[in-house]
């Protein structure tokens, strides 16, 4: 009885006795959220346009951000170093399609599934090679973002807001807006979503496929890029930051692995879910949950449904 | 004109052979996946202006030569490995489909594949990716389009994934169009589709061929229909031509009309009959 009572009534009497905390873990949960969506954006991009599931998106994430601070330490000036990094990841998404997808196009998807995991090591030991293995610091403001914190007097209390979160959460919503108008305005965007639709027919209108997956690929090598500057700045920039990759999986798992939208809205649960059940929830297990509730998630919708909440099914008929 | 032995396939037929042709099969060979042979020789020509049909049961290959053609065939692991082909005088076999539809020859798939997702406007506007002139000219061409098809205009904002059968061939032919070809490969566009809007897709497509000059080369499994818009015809059975001529001339031929056409002046037989007739007039000839 009291267990459930614990379970069931103390966090809600707790959420409503210091709703400034609400705030604050609910803050905290929208900005690691939004950066679980733009990791799984990159993963829904590539995987929509060329039915490959990028196992290296993660390391991507971490080269990207190794790249910029990288050029930053040999001496390159920051905004530079900045094109240089949009620059290397454009190699990057050309050398791939010319190297892995070109040469394995038509095999089952489980070779280039696994091809994708020659490009994350590969991309492991070139990056240590080239920049180094040990730990870096974000060049934050070098890159004029904002440092420092708000604190808000709202609710009875205090919400901190650390200005860099602000930041992230502004970039990401321009750089979602931005894909959503490449998508559906542009003319290698219409084409991106013909393929996404059926690359028999898109082929058969002259679509070149080649080009499609060079863009694609740069398109989430930005994305990897931008996610990388920001999980970098709250962290540092180190072959760990790859870890983070793998709770894009729980999102697309939520979210539909060919849904734009679904990432966006399976990476906010998620991000919310965690810190709430951490914050509230945490001190009856002893903590910790944050590491493993995204999967737990995962697992659930697994069973109940498989396609996510934005995935194929659903859009077949809307 | 009597069936041609299967095993010889003729070259280019004397009457087209003088002609400015757009196309040009010779004795085309298709491996799928290194193993399974699907064409074993097959020739044909398209002349410049033309509709051509190449008719044939399911199996015989009708697909697959078209996709040869434009070489959509790589993108299904099969490949031509002897013959060639000829596209206004140049080789065609290894030009990516990409290259093909850039120089004019487009594949209008079998089934029709219009992008769903995309509205039917979009899907116009697809089909002019491979080219370069500006916006003004694509949005002429658009307008083009939705005169030969009124009906796509009223359905410009659906989506393709929800429009009718017909509607949606008309969508591909449209989307094909505005890539401005001068050949279209039109497979089986009768597919699926009730005999009226056949009827006024045949129409178009023959509008078209008069008024743009589009040349066609069109696979039809429903050769009543086809050999009334074709002026040549191409009989396929099992990877081979076995059977080419004039459409009026194919129209009339005793075997065309028992085997494809159902119509039989000695009456009706069972189908294992008809089979049998056919493999002992093979073996005869």
């Amino acid at each position: 009885m009291n267990l459930l009572h614990q379970i069931f009534v103390e966090p809600f009497l707790f959420m409503g006795e210091a709703p400034d905390l609400l705030l604050q873990v609910l803050w905290e949960g929208f900005v690691s959220g939004i950066l679980y969506a733009l990791i799984a954006l990159g993963f829904v991009l590539i995987f929509k346009a060329s039915g490959v599931f990028n196992f290296a998106q993660g390391i991507m994430v971490v080269f990207a951000a190794l790249t910029l601070v990288g050029f930053y330490a040999m001496g390159v000036p920051a905004i530079l170093s900045l094109a240089l990094a949009i620059g290397v990841m454009f190699l990057l998404a050309v050398t791939v399609e010319r190297v892995v997808l070109r040469p394995l196009v038509n095999q089952p998807d489980i070779i280039l599934f696994m091809a994708t995991f020659g490009i994350t090591y590969f991309l492991i030991g070139f990056g240590e090679l080239i920049f180094g293995g040990e730990p870096k610091q974000m060049i934050t403001s070098q890159l004029m973002l904002p440092e420092g914190r708000t604190n808000l007097e709202i609710a009875g209390g205090f919400v901190t807001i650390q200005h860099i979160d602000i930041a992230a959460a502004a970039i990401a919503v321009v750089m979602i807006a931005t894909l959503g108008i490449f998508f559906s305005k542009t003319r290698i965007g219409r084409a991106l979503r013909a393929v996404a639709d059926s690359h028999k027919a898109a082929l058969s209108v002259g679509i070149s496929l080649n080009q499609i997956w060079v863009t694609v690929w740069f398109a989430a090598g930005i994305v990897a890029l931008v996610t990388g500057i920001m999980w970098g700045a709250r962290s540092d920039v180190s072959f760990a930051l790859q870890i983070i990759a793998f709770k894009a999986l729980p999102v697309l798992i939520l979210g539909g692995f060919t849904s734009i939208p679904g990432a966006i809205v399976g990476g906010l649960i998620i991000g919310f879910g965690e810190k709430i059940a951490e914050f509230y929830w945490g001190p009856l297990v002893g903590g910790g949950i944050e590491s493993w509730f995204a999967y737990i998630i995962a697992l659930i919708f697994l069973v109940f449904r498989p396609q996510g909440l934005f995935g194929e099914k659903i859009i077949e008929r809307i | 004109m009597s069936a041609t032995s299967s095993t010889a396939p003729s070259p280019t037929t004397p009457e087209t052979a003088e002609k400015d042709l757009i196309l040009s099969v010779n004795n085309i060979e298709v491996i799928y996946d290194h193993v399974i042979l699907v064409l074993k020789g097959v020739s044909l020509s398209v002349p410049r202006r033309g509709i051509v049909a190449i008719l044939g049961a399911n199996g015989a290959g009708k697909t697959t030569t078209l996709k040869a053609i434009s070489n959509l065939l790589h993108a299904e692991r099969g490949e031509v490995t002897k013959g060639s082909i000829e596209f206004e005088g140049e080789r065609i076999e290894n030009l990516s489909p990409n290259e093909l539809v850039r120089r004019g020859c487009i594949q209008v798939l079998e089934g029709r594949h219009c992008f769903g997702h995309l509205t039917i406007e979009e899907n116009l506007l697809t089909g002019a990716f491979t080219r370069k002139d500006g916006s003004a000219a694509i949005k002429e061409d658009m307008e083009k389009v939705y005169n030969y098809f009124p009906r796509l205009r009223e359905r410009r904002t659906a989506m393709a994934g929800y429009t009718s059968g017909g509607e949606q061939q008309m969508c591909a032919i449209g989307r094909a169009l505005m890539s401005r070809p001068k050949m279209i490969l039109l497979d089986e566009p009768s597919m699926g589709l009730a005999p009226q809007i056949v009827e006024e897709i045949f129409e178009i497509v023959q509008d078209l061929n008069a008024k743009e000059g589009v040349s066609f080369l069109l696979a039809e499994q429903n050769t009543n229909m086809a050999l009334r818009y074709a002026t040549y015809g191409y009989i396929l059975e099992t990877g081979r031509v076995v059977m080419d001529g004039e459409a009026k001339m194919l129209r009339e031929n005793e075997d065309v009309k028992e085997f494809y056409l159902g119509i039989s002046e000695s009456g009706a037989r069972s189908f294992r009959n008809v089979k049998t007739y056919k493999r002992r007039k093979r073996w005869l000839a």
